[in-house]
């Protein structure tokens, strides 16, 4: 994949001055970022943690799950720090109480939309999603469940894909997309009954792009994707190859 | 062989001979409404009856673009003297025949004066429903292409802009964008490459006016197009239309065959060294789609998902390449501002929105249909004088604008003058130009159920609050409209509304509560009645209550 996919999109002027510095605030702290930095990896730099959930290092810029607000602090709005870059003199708040409340409220959307019994779970335990309630402090959902039946697919040699787990965050499909370069993963269908499929809807074990190599279930944030033979609270992640594969890109060793 | 302004002025010369060699001319509307309820076949019979009663030299049958009171089809209008008919049908062709040297039947009269007409003011609409869309030389013979050539040969392409800019016209695809800045931030770009796009996507529920534009007069929209591609440096654009328009797909198409023919796109036009070509593209439907990021992924082969801006377009569009995109009326406002300049159009309108707009007439009043009327123009003169009032003598409850993005409007806003300013002030939008007109039957809670349905059903799911905020929202709607709603539910739309518009990523998310929040804002009454007294004001959801409480 073309390593500018990884950046976010900026607004291109002729003529700009090569890795401009520009200088806003976070918190009231002032903090300064280089052109096209987003504002969760300035945050990052400066040891303010902001919450993320489709965002991964490594992969393209998708800014879906909204987990990561922000509020700019001159107009209210909310922003996703994770595909939002800063501009110079820009105030950010990371913790404000409508930021906090408003991630309460979409992690609770995300609880809802499918079924999420940790209890029962694989990835109990080693689960983003999981982390995120605790962090967050979120102790019970007050939106009705809606609890899709949906299938589990077990088809694959060594994988299963278990996608009432599943967040829709996508990392599956950009890492197999972008990193292994099968693009065997996609969404079916649009809105409240998106589904990630394997190739055009064939069951996974089936599918002919698929390489097994398993990258879609280590950056999978929840149980949604697992090594068949795991049981409860077995399945741990493995991310760092993430990082590691990108910096070997980078420097065009294959 | 290039075109000039003779050869131009020649084509329209024949033209206007040949139409005024007939005593009569019969135009028959063929956009979508009127074939819907057989014009087609009008037509064909009155061709063969005019052969058969050897008139052909006299008369001349042919087909016309959308006359606007679409519910009262067939529409035939015949000229010299513009006697409107309505309702017509192959049995009436002989009647038709008979009255052109004697007195019009009045059986199937529609009044030419009625305030249905004679409150409008047809710009954008001015051909459609007088010349035959399928025939160039009958646009050209309309002073078509006479603004093109005047853009491309005495004017810079900065003077195009400054034009636009004077004029005030705001984009009508719903945001109501200044069109001249948006063209200077693309003219702008320092880019070899850059596109025009004409977003034909129109998802709207019950919105028609851009498909009509372009069954009516679909040249309109091609010389809209390369005066803009030619203002801000683009050499190749596209026209995304939704694929269930066939009929306005197909006129396009052959109006591009047609302009290519004669040299009016293509290389070179009017010897100006300025080339300009068009592409149709076919959109499968998804309202998202019209979203203009999304549409620019769905022409570049990529499912139509939003994606974040900026980058806007204008900077970053298709391919990557700056990108102008605006809507079908917005392109159609372009020619008449090139021919009598931004002046003359500033003052038309109200004082912050300029020119008119085209409205899509629906519900309950008397005279639904396509309308154009100045921006300004107030709530009680459509309802009232152009849309003759509520049927059955019903009491006017309020008035959807804006689609599944705007809001509803109560009688107490009646005279308010339409504009983008003043609908977004009372909570909702000028959105694309539907307008839904509601009587004491409607159930407002149905009416916003109803809107979030559909913002559910046509979410792409790519953002949290929007994908699972409108499910529940609508979940809770069903609820209460079931009769089983309690007043905590009230409460949890108003916090779910509230974080699908401040979180989503993309416009439709961002405004699919608005439905909700300005029925709630002014008929919360309804709500109340559905979750207190288990009953619906308008007695709509009367037997789901009883049936559901049984
Ligand atoms: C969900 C959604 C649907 C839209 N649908 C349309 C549409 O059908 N037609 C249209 O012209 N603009 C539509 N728009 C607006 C476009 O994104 C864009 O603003 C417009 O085409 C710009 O043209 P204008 O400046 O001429 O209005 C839509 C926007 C959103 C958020
Ligand atoms: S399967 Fe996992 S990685 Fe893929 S979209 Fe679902 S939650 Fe994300
Ligand atoms: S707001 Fe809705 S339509 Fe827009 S990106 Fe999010 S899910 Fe898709
Ligand atoms: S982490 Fe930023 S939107 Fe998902």
């Amino acid at each position: 994949m073309n390593p500018s996919a990884k950046r976010p999109p900026r607004q291109v002027t002729a003529g700009e001055p090569q890795a401009q510095v520009l200088t806003f605030k976070i918190n009231d702290i002032d903090v300064s970022a280089r052109e096209g930095e987003t504002i969760l990896s300035v945050a990052n730099r400066y040891n303010i943690t902001i919450p993320t959930l489709c965002h991964l290092d490594g992969l393209s810029p998708y800014g879906g799950c909204r987990i990561c607000v922000v509020e700019l602090k001159q107009s209210g709005k909310l922003v996703p720090a994770c595909i939002t870059c800063p501009m110079e003199g820009m105030e950010i708040l990371t913790h404000s109480q409508q930021v906090m409340e408003s991630r309460k409220k979409i992690l609770e959307l995300i609880f809802s939309e499918r079924n999420h019994v940790c209890a029962v779970c694989v990835s109990n335990g080693h689960c983003e999603l999981q982390q995120l309630a605790t962090d967050l402090g979120l102790t019970h959902v007050h939106y009705a469940y809606r609890y899709p039946h949906l299938a589990v697919d077990a088809s694959h040699h060594h994988f299963v894909l278990d996608p009432n787990r599943c967040v829709l965050c996508l990392r599956c499909v950009r890492v197999c997309a972008e990193i292994e370069g099968a693009h065997t993963w996609d969404v079916m269908g649009r809105g409240i009954s998106s589904q990630i499929v394997a190739d055009l809807n064939q069951p996974w074990g089936s599918s002919t792009t698929c390489t097994s190599c398993g990258k879609c279930v280590q950056v999978c944030p929840t149980g949604a994707l697992y090594e068949k033979g795991k049981s409860v609270a077995e399945m741990v992640k493995n991310r760092e190859f993430l990082p590691y594969l990108q910096e070997m890109r980078d420097r065009k060793h294959y | 062989m290039t075109l000039t302004l003779d050869d131009l002025k020649h084509v329209a010369e024949t033209e206007n001979q040949r139409l005024s060699s007939y005593q009569y001319r019969i135009n028959i509307c063929v956009a979508a409404g009127c074939l819907s309820c057989g014009s087609g076949e009008l037509k064909t019979t009155l061709k063969e009856e005019v052969k058969q009663r050897g008139l052909e030299d006299r008369i001349l049958v042919r087909g016309v673009g959308c006359m606007g009171p679409c519910s009262k089809g067939p529409l035939v209008a015949v000229q010299p003297g513009n006697i409107f008919y309505q309702g017509c049908s192959g049995a009436d062709v002989d009647a038709l025949l008979d009255s052109l040297d004697t007195e019009p039947v009045e059986r199937l009269r529609c009044p030419a004066d009625h305030p249905f007409f004679a409150k409008q003011h047809k710009l954008v609409l001015e051909n459609c429903g007088v010349i035959d869309p399928e025939r160039i030389e009958e646009y050209i013979a309309a002073k078509g292409y006479e603004p093109l050539y005047t853009a491309l040969r005495t004017m810079a392409p900065e003077e195009v802009i400054e034009e636009v800019s004077r004029a005030g016209l705001r984009g009508r695809g719903g945001g109501g964008y200044p069109t001249g800045l948006k063209w200077s931030t693309v003219a702008n770009a320092s880019d070899r490459t850059k596109y025009v796009v004409c977003n034909a996507d129109e998802g709207d529920p019950g919105a028609f006016m851009d498909r009509s534009v372009l069954e009516s007069d679909p040249h309109r929209v091609l010389e809209g197009m390369a005066i803009g591609a030619y203002a801000v440096g683009a050499n190749y654009g596209y026209i995304y239309v939704r694929a269930e328009y066939p009929l306005a797909v197909k006129r396009l198409k052959k109006a591009i065959i047609q302009a290519k023919r004669i040299g009016l796109l293509g290389e070179n036009i009017f010897n100006s060294g300025f080339s300009f070509d068009v592409q149709v593209r076919l959109g499968a439907g998804a309202f998202v789609c019209g979203e203009e990021t999304a549409l620019i992924a769905s022409i570049e082969g990529h499912p139509g998902k939003p994606r974040p801006r900026p980058p806007y377009p204008a900077a970053s569009g298709l391919r990557g390449c700056p990108t102008l995109i605006n809507n079908v009326e917005t392109f159609a406002n372009i020619a008449p501002i090139i021919r009598n300049g931004g002046d003359w159009f500033s003052r038309i309108g109200s004082a912050e929105s300029k020119g008119t707009k085209v409205f899509a007439l629906a519900g309950r009043v008397k005279q639904t249909g396509l309308i154009e009327v100045d921006m300004g123009t107030t709530l009680r003169e459509i309802v009232y004088d152009i849309g003759g009032g509520i049927v059955q003598e019903g009491t006017f409850k309020a008035v959807q604008t804006g689609g599944p993005s705007g809001g509803c409007i109560p009688e107490q806003f009646l005279d308010m003058g339409v504009d983008y300013g003043s609908l977004a002030k009372v909570g909702s939008i000028m959105g694309s130009g539907g307008m839904i007109i509601m009587d004491q039957q409607s159930c407002m809670v149905d009416v916003a159920r109803f809107f979030m349905e559909f913002c559910m059903s046509e979410s792409c799911g790519k953002c949290v609050p929007c994908r699972v905020g409108t499910a529940q929202i609508h979940e809770l709607l069903v609820k209460i409209i079931r009769g089983r709603g309690e007043m905590s539910d009230l409460a949890m739309i108003e916090e779910l509304c509230g974080l699908v518009k401040d979180a989503s990523l993309c416009g439709l998310g961002q405004t699919a509560a608005n439905p909700v929040i300005s029925t709630l804002r002014y008929f919360k009454d309804e709500y109340l009645a559905h979750i207190q007294e288990k009953r619906c004001v308008a007695d709509s959801c009367a037997k789901v209550i009883i049936t559901e409480a049984l």
